[in-house]
């Protein structure tokens, strides 16, 4: 197979196998709240196809390392082993380890690390430690010696299935020296062959100390479609099992991390869609091709008054038709929120141990819907909310107990479609924002005067702003440094808004509120002087027309206008981006109240012409990133339209000003 | 094989374009399409060179006025004036001209170095030059048009400017 042919492969592989790790992580931690013995199972299969895949694909290091694992699941699959806590730590600890292998599979470095030699070492004492009297048994059939003898006959149609059988001799290679002698008695005459079946035997002499589960291993994939028989020649003198040695066990890479580098590297990954959402595609398509050859008949002959009505229809259709299949290919990118929620049940587990504090964590509307993109770009955030809420928020179950509260707190996350609009909730009942050390600490950080005549609303607005952390500690959970203003600004740049309502003592919800897709925007089309841009909706307040002098300048050049008990800045976006023969005078134009980066500026334009949807397209594809632009579109006539972005633009007037 | 199909086999084939009274030859391989000149939608921060961007079949391009490029006087766009949309390492923009007027093939033997001086371009964004009868034919170096010096430079700056918020 070419090495690019295999590097496709390596890719469904690894996404195949991240998407098995993620099964095996959930089934673990249901088996660690005493789920059933079924999800043994799930784990094993799991880890078994990532066995075999890894081996296939060219990821031996892989394969040995998940055969470990999947040894010591296979005794615990076949009731060999009891299962327990710290195996399931183990493996999860596997699960991990696994991650970081992918990752840097993607990334085409080596495989093994610190971290996997000590595992795989954890995984081979934990083998050894109470090896099962079964066990035994099966050593006396020598699992282990020098020399071995396998008879190897595939079935003729095994080649059918996938497999190789010269592969499988070359995986035997690895293990030690060896011998093939070939048997052709299977042999058909000539004018019989049939050369897509395997007619041909072999006897594989292998020597070195092997052991049978690795043989046993390498005819994992084949051993229905094969005739198989492996006998030990020279069986090596029992040797006492070693000590488990106690492994040092080498700092586990922060789960957390080897998600973000995994997640780093598949963002341009791809997308699995539902055989019902290609069909409804084609159905469309198919209604599409039959109303474009309906209309084509009226490129001929006269229209009169009937056919006229029926021109006018079949527009009509054309209309519903393009707008139903908008709403389809959009629907390819929509994908279940769970992907993001699931990884919080680990990392709820691990923090909430580590913390000593009981956490019950609730999952509503995991099967949400929302775009890919966006999807993928919600993680980090809301991986910051559940942090804080369970290192800020939630107490210990003493203090909760003090409190009149049960020991177990509650944390929610809670996704649901509200309009056009994903509406996220991360809540909990913990102690709610404290109000008095949230002002004292604003004060200290120069950030407000006083407290007094704030609203709680207006204090809970103070955590969002740039260098504030109000856990007297610093933990090594929260407060590097990165705050909630991070947050807001990463769903600001998915065109979403972040509020929080909190109430003392009963605990605070954080609302996400982000747009189904970031593919699609509703905007209102500004004219500055010849030119059109796109201002998206989301972003707009109101728009209002102001007198003259409703507008001050003030020293250093900007401007303010007053906008309900309010002053903002005034951007004129013909300043800003240089336009032409745009209107100067403010009582001629239109100053439209956007909102952008968690603040409210005034965005002066000739006018606005009309609202329309924008299929965003990307300026960077073949040129580069303009400030103050999010985008392009292209408008009714053809032409091409810029899309104002509100926070770039912002961002763009502060620089101005500091200069 | 003989030195004849040798050559034959390398020889590649260029555009020739007007510029300024002078001919200029585009690697044929790296042009997507001509198009007559139609107006673009102006880009704001964008090079005096960048007239703007253009929908080429809903891809967004970028459009360079080649005259400007090569620090020559702007023309009045007329019927001849055509955009010649040229690929490059999977990105696409577009360059105006005053006109194309032929294909021509050349061999590599043919094709000879630039001197220093005689031409109104600066000589860094030319491959070499050619002889088509008894006319010159500059061989442009593509891939330098767009991304010359300062649009790296200033691509290089963007990123610093932005991160003039979080400091302060």
């Amino acid at each position: 197979m070419s090495k690019a042919g295999l590097a496709q492969f390596q890719q469904v592989f690894i996404e195949e196998s991240l998407e098995g790790l993620d099964t095996m992580e959930s089934s673990l931690l249901a088996l660690d709240e005493g789920g059933d013995g079924e999800l043994v199972h799930t784990i094993f299969r799991a880890a078994h196809s990532i066995k075999g895949g890894a081996a296939t694909f060219g990821f031996p290091e892989m394969s040995s390392f998940t055969h470990e694992a999947e040894s010591l699941l296979d005794e615990v699959r076949s009731g060999k082993r009891a299962i327990d806590g710290a195996i399931i730590e183990l493996l999860l600890r596997t699960v991990d380890c696994l991650r970081g292998m992918f990752a840097r599979a993607q990334a085409g470095e080596p495989l093994n690390d610190a971290v996997a030699e000590g595992l795989r070492n954890e995984l081979a004492a934990a083998m050894r430690r109470g090896v099962p009297a079964t066990a035994l048994q099966a050593r006396r059939d020598a699992d282990q010696a020098d020399a071995w003898s396998i008879r190897f006959r595939p079935h003729a149609g095994m080649l059918a299935s996938g497999n190789e059988p010269l592969r499988l001799i070359r995986e035997l290679a690895a293990l030690g020296k060896l011998q093939v002698t070939p048997e052709f008695d299977r042999l058909p005459a000539f004018a019989a062959l049939e050369p897509t079946e395997c007619h041909v035997g072999w006897t594989i002499e292998l020597s070195g100390p092997v052991k049978r589960a690795d043989i046993t291993g390498v005819f994992d994939w084949v051993e229905d479609e094969c005739d198989l028989t492996i006998e030990a020649k020279h069986v090596v003198a029992e040797v006492a099992a070693p000590a488990p040695t106690p492994v040092a066990a080498p700092a586990v890479a922060d789960a957390g991390a080897a998600r973000a580098q995994r997640e780093a590297s598949t963002e341009s990954s791809s997308v699995r869609v539902s055989i019902d959402k290609i069909d409804g595609l084609i159905n469309l398509v198919g209604e599409l091709v039959i109303t474009q050859s309906m209309l084509d008949t009226f490129r001929e002959g006269d229209i009169d008054a009937e056919r006229l009505a029926m021109l006018e229809h079949g527009l009509g259709q054309l209309a519903r038709h393009t707008r139903e299949l908008q709403e389809s290919v959009m629907g390819i990118r929509m994908l279940p929120i769970a992907s993001v929620f699931n990884r919080f049940p680990r990392m709820v587990r691990d923090i909430s141990q580590k913390l000593g504090k009981q956490v019950k964590l609730e999952l509503v509307g995991e099967q949400t819907e929302l775009d890919k993109t966006v999807l993928e770009k919600i993680g980090d955030p809301m991986v910051h909310l559940v942090r804080n809420a369970i290192d800020h928020g939630l107490e210990t179950p003493d203090k909760r107990r003090a409190s009149g509260k049960g020991d177990t707190g509650t944390l929610t996350l809670q996704a649901s479609h509200r309009g056009g609009n994903v509406v996220v909730e991360v809540s909990d009942d913990g102690a709610g924002l404290n109000r008095d050390a949230i002002v004292a600490k604003a004060i200290q950080r120069g950030i407000i005067s006083s407290g007094e005549g704030m609203s709680d609303d207006a204090v809970a607005e103070l955590i969002f702003q740039p260098g504030f952390s109000t856990a007297a500690v610093t933990t090594d959970l929260s407060g590097r440094g990165v705050g909630m203003d991070v947050v807001r600004r990463n769903v600001s740049d998915l065109g979403g808004t972040v509020t929080i309502r909190s109430t003392q003592g009963k605990g605070s919800v954080f609302t996400i509120t982000l747009p189904l897709t970031l593919a699609i925007i509703d905007g209102l089309t500004a004219a500055v002087g010849a030119e059109r841009y796109i201002v998206p909706l989301v972003s707009i307040v109101e728009s209002v027309q102001l007198k003259a002098e409703a507008v001050r300048s003030v020293v250093g050049g900007g401007e303010l206008f007053r906008f309900r008990g309010e002053y903002l800045p005034v951007i004129r976006l013909h300043d800003a981006f240089g336009c032409d023969k745009a209107i100067h005078a403010i009582e001629e134009g239109l100053m439209v109240v956007v909102e952008g980066d968690g603040s409210r500026v005034g965005l002066f334009v000739d006018g606005l012409i009309g609202q329309q949807q924008a299929v965003v397209k990307s300026l960077e594809a073949n040129y580069r990133r303009v400030q103050g632009v999010s985008g392009a579109t292209i408008l009714a006539d053809g032409s091409v339209a810029l899309i104002v972005d509100i926070a770039g633009l912002v961002r763009m007037q502060g620089r101005r000003k500091a200069a | 094989m003989s030195d004849n199909t040798r050559s034959e086999a390398l020889q590649s084939q260029y555009l020739t374009v007007n510029l300024a009274h002078e001919e200029y030859g585009i690697d044929i391989l790296a042009v997507r399409e001509i198009r007559g000149w139609t107006p673009v939608t102006r880009i704001p921060q964008a090079p005096g060179y960048v007239l703007g961007v253009l929908n080429l079949r809903g891809a967004i391009v970028p459009v360079i006025d080649m005259r400007l490029r090569f620090g020559l006087e702007r023309e009045e766009y007329g019927a001849t004036t055509v955009t010649v949309i040229i690929t490059v390492a999977g990105r696409l923009f577009g360059v105006v001209v005053d006109a194309v007027s032929d294909v021509l093939d050349v061999t590599p033997d043919a094709i000879r170095p630039v001197p220093d001086m005689g031409t109104t371009v600066d000589t860094e964004y030319l491959k070499g030059l050619t002889a088509a009868g008894e006319r010159m034919v500059l061989l442009l170096d593509v891939d330098k048009l767009l991304q010359p010096h300062d649009a790296q430079m200033l691509e290089a700056a963007l990123p610093a400017a932005s991160d003039v918020k979080a400091v302060a």
